[in-house]
């Protein structure tokens, strides 16, 4: 059987073979993604259930776990009204174009020492122009609608996109700094040694901006201005019903998980354990030293702890208004961060405490 | 100068964000108040005014005297009675209809009835399922009544020693 298997593999082509692995890796990827982006709202339904002291979707399936397979075949089966003189082709657009880049994305993230994807040395800017990419789905989906509540909805998230953007962009040119490359997997390395090596420790007021503007860069709640329920109906896609509004729905909360694992990697020291430091001899132990030591349970671990903060967030803080948002994106973050690096490339290179960020 | 460089420091520790998220943190691990409703009921008191009823003396006997006082008070409007002599001489009614959408459930028609025939029940959970059955008939609400009567007098008698 098992040569039978090999013969039909050999008899493909070289060129096919490579393909065809990067395709199994993707549905690798994707469908444990998508998998977690339909429970990641039933874990946030349920958490902002129990933090408001009530329990949450408890009746589909046992203890509610059904729930999100019910959402989806809900709205599978909803008609998509497409709006009067709304630009059709736009309309359709705009959610693939929101959720496509948060899925690309991955692509570049490493899980282990060993697994990924696109181990390019560009990596950080690749994330970079991606994740800018995904404002567009949001900005063009406002549009296209051809209503006034959309609209303000688009560009108050274009607004926000470039206030953040930046920001965002100078804490990772931190990170860029003190890891010396643009390859994520370099970068994870480069925080080797246990939980005290993280970069999170010496980038702390990069780690809360990345954080912080990560939350306004996927339209979360605080920084929710562009959906803004109370405001603006539901902003940008207040037109959208059906299989198109879930697809922005899964869109919010892939690009959530893609900035948790983000941060997982950037600052959290992505699949490596917080326990590298203990001695060889422990983590050689059979079971503990698996659990122990590096793996992707850790980067799990991670990003569902970064995860449940962005929850957090929204079950404790009320909507900011939008001039509050411009104020804090341009008047605090940029400056914050732009005095962080002033301040490590300062030490790098002029004084001999540059080790500290390295 | 002291205060304000207090105030920066707050604000960028983000001293007050971290005591709102403990608030909410807090409660993650608190008891819920969830009931869990067709399974579990909240406690319902005597006074609760649900679905109507028209309750009969213990001989059999109806008590409404058809005196339309609670036609008369009723603010929505929703009561319809109409009246004639029965064989022994006495006054009652021949219709007496309730139309449960006008309804606001108030409990005037109870509070108004001289002989505690028209008496509001601890039911609420029911439902109509075709048209026109939204407007209950004196038999409906006798038989109601009949089905009923140990609770609601239990009810009256709970309440009795307020009124």
């Amino acid at each position: 059987m098992i040569k039978f298997l090999l013969g039909v593999w050999n008899w493909f082509p070289g060129w096919s073979q490579i393909a065809l692995i990067d395709l199994g890796k993707i549905v690798l990827i994707l469908v444990p993604l998508l998998l977690s982006v339909a429970y990641l709202t039933y874990a946030e339904r349920k958490i902002i259930g129990y933090m408001q002291v009530r329990l949450g979707p408890n009746r589909v399936g046992p203890k509610g776990w059904l729930q999100p397979i019910a959402d989806a075949f809900k709205l599978l089966f909803k008609e998509i009204i497409v709006p009067t003189k709304a630009s059709r082709f736009l309309f359709v657009f705009a959610p693939i174009l929101a959720f496509a880049p948060a899925l690309a994305a991955w692509a570049v993230i490493p899980f282990t020492d060993k697994l990924w994807l696109a181990n390019i040395d560009a990596g950080l800017l690749y994330i970079l122009a991606l994740t800018s990419m995904g404002v567009y789905g949001v900005i063009i989906a406002g549009w296209a609608s051809n209503s006034k509540y959309a609209f303000l909805g688009s560009l108050r998230s274009a607004a926000q996109i470039v206030a953040y953007e930046i920001a965002m962009g100078f804490a990772l040119v931190g990170v860029l700094m003190a890891a010396g490359s643009l390859n994520l997997r370099e970068i994870v390395l480069h925080q080797q040694g246990g939980v005290h090596q993280w970069y999170i420790w010496p980038l702390f007021p990069l780690f809360l901006v990345y954080l912080i503007s990560g939350v306004a860069e996927t339209n979360r709640a605080p920084f929710d201005v562009a959906e803004g329920e109370s405001e603006i109906v539901a902003g940008f896609h207040v037109e959208y019903s059906g299989m198109a509004f879930a697809i922005f729905f899964l869109a919010e909360y892939a690009n959530m998980i893609l900035i948790a694992a983000l941060c997982s990697v950037m600052f959290l020291g992505g699949w490596l354990s917080p326990f590298e430091m203990l001695p060889a001899k422990l983590l050689a132990v059979p079971v503990i030293g698996t659990v122990l030591g590096n793996g992707i349970h850790w980067l799990l671990l991670k990003i569902s702890a970064v995860l449940f903060c962005f929850l957090w967030f929204r079950a404790t803080f009320p909507r900011y208004r939008y001039d509050q948002i411009m104020r804090l994106g341009w008047k605090v973050f940029i400056p914050v961060t732009l005095v962080w690096i002033g301040v490590m490339g300062g030490a790098m290179f002029l004084t001999p405490w540059g080790f500290i960020f390295h | 100068m002291v205060k304000a460089l207090k105030r920066y420091l707050n604000t960028f520790l983000l001293f007050e964000l971290l005591k709102g998220l403990a608030v909410t943190g807090r409660h993650l691990f608190a008891r819920k108040f969830t009931v869990q409703y067709p399974e579990e009921r909240t406690p319902i008191s005597p006074r609760f005014r649900g679905l109507h009823a028209l309750r009969r003396y213990p001989n059999g006997e109806e008590r409404c005297i058809a005196c339309k006082l609670c036609e008369a008070v009723c603010p929505a409007a929703a009561i319809t009675i109409e009246s004639a002599m029965r064989a022994d001489g006495t006054r009652r009614t021949t219709r007496y209809d309730i139309d449960l959408f006008k309804c606001i459930y108030c409990g005037f028609c109870e509070e108004s009835c001289p002989v505690d025939s028209i008496v509001e029940t601890n039911i609420f959970e029911f439902h109509f399922e075709s048209r026109g059955e939204h407007v209950i008939h004196k038999e409906q609400l006798l038989a109601i009544g009949d089905k009923y009567e140990k609770q609601l007098a239990a009810d009256r008698a709970t309440d009795a020693k307020y009124r």
